[in-house]
């Protein structure tokens, strides 16, 4: 149980997927300006990285280890999770329209995210077992998710201030999510186990 | 469209990291020091050329509705031949770099290329836009690594400038990789204004 909980704190806030290992920048920098846009955001993603996970993950350890194509790895897991999210929009669209209008525009963006396929990666590359791959990847996700919100928070309130005209846009958001990182380095050295 | 206008625009007009700010987490994941930064810039050189190329060539073949997952399967083939020359010829640098190799594939920079212009042009152009944009990409990677680890270790490429205690640690570390990217862009953004 002390794994779990282990894997779970330091997913989301000592080894933080976005502010410590720069995954996902794109849609951080791209999809914080508003709060509630970002909150969408984090939701799609943690919905389709515990899935993609646990997909790629079986098809890790029943199909590609067992037929000696770990240099497959890469191709199949991008293709799989393409194929994913349009399975998810798909059926999300049949069975839950409301989520499908609340998570809808966030779902085409989410193949570019390489959050996704780096956390697929990730959970190979460190050995973890079905359920701790997949408490990782919920654990990521929602760390993915707190980042983004705080960062939005902090964006709203930046665009009433007034800023030099060079450090506009991009610059202030990037040094911006520099001190953020820094903040979230204070966690950094909590052991929990 | 000349050649030499195709590879300009790529290294300045339409630099893929202070223009267009694509391909953001190797940008700042990969540039603790000037040799990681360059070795990054150079692996995806090789992948963007080498799917510009061959995207070009098989537009006509490529049905309009599966191209982008045809255009992914293409970039992903390059990435895993890079990964295998890599272990092979290379394995300190592929073991420095790690993760990013693979995560080539989801790079907006691949597919953005393919979309915007080798869908488009000849496989000759497409060579010379590769060229340019993976060009534009390697500078500003080895300038962001230069500008970190000389100011966290006071070295660049590993030749030391100034004794390592008075370095700064932290564009080691993972904030002066945001705060060092944020300054450059609007260093460029005051020169581009004037």
């Amino acid at each position: 149980m002390l794994t779990y909980i282990s894997i779970f704190i330091t997913a989301i806030f000592v080894n933080n997927i976005v502010l410590s290992q720069f995954l996902g920048i794109c849609p951080f920098l791209g999809v914080s300006k508003r709060i509630d846009s970002a909150l969408g955001m984090g939701a799609a993603v943690t919905f389709v990285m515990t899935i993609s996970t646990i997909v790629t993950y079986l098809l890790q350890s029943y199909l590609l280890m067992p037929l000696g194509l770990n240099y497959m790895q890469t191709i199949v897991f991008i293709l799989v999770i393409a194929a994913l999210v349009q399975l998810l929009e798909i059926i999300m669209k049949k069975i839950a329209p409301a989520l499908y209008q609340a998570l809808g525009v966030f779902l085409p963006l989410i193949t570019t995210n390489c959050t996704i396929l780096g956390v697929a990666l990730i959970v190979i590359q460190k050995n973890m077992t079905l359920l701790e791959a997949t408490v990782y990847a919920i654990s990521t996700a929602l760390g993915f998710t707190l980042a983004l919100v705080i960062f939005a928070g902090m964006r709203e309130q930046m665009s009433l201030s007034r800023i030099p005209k060079a450090m506009q846009g991009t610059p202030i958001a990037l040094i911006t999510a520099g001190l953020l990182a820094m903040a979230f380095m204070g966690f950094s050295g909590i052991k929990i186990g | 469209m000349n050649k030499t206008k195709i590879l300009l625009n790529g290294l300045i007009k339409e630099n893929p990291t202070f223009v267009l700010l694509l391909g953001m987490c190797p940008t700042l994941g990969t540039t603790t020091s000037a040799m990681g930064g360059l070795g990054m810039g150079l692996s995806t050189l090789f992948v963007l050329i080498c799917s510009n190329v061959v995207i070009s060539m098989v537009k006509n073949i490529i049905p309009d509705k599966v191209r982008i997952p045809a255009f992914i399967v293409i970039i992903a083939t390059f990435v895993t031949i890079l990964q295998l020359c890599m272990q092979a010829y290379v394995p300190e640098l592929y073991a420095t770099l790690g993760l990013f190799i693979p995560l080539i594939v989801v790079n907006c920079i691949l597919l953005g290329r393919a979309e915007a212009f080798a869908a488009k042009h000849t496989p000759f152009e497409s060579f010379f836009d590769g060229l340019g944009i993976g060009l534009g990409f390697t500078v500003a990677l080895t300038l962001l690594g230069s500008v970190r680890e000389f100011l966290g270790t006071g070295h660049i490429f590993g030749l030391s400038i100034y004794p390592e205690e008075y370095g700064s640690l932290i564009f080691i570390l993972a904030p002066g990789a945001f705060i060092a990217l944020g300054f450059l862009i609007a260093i460029i953004h005051t020169f581009k204004t004037r």
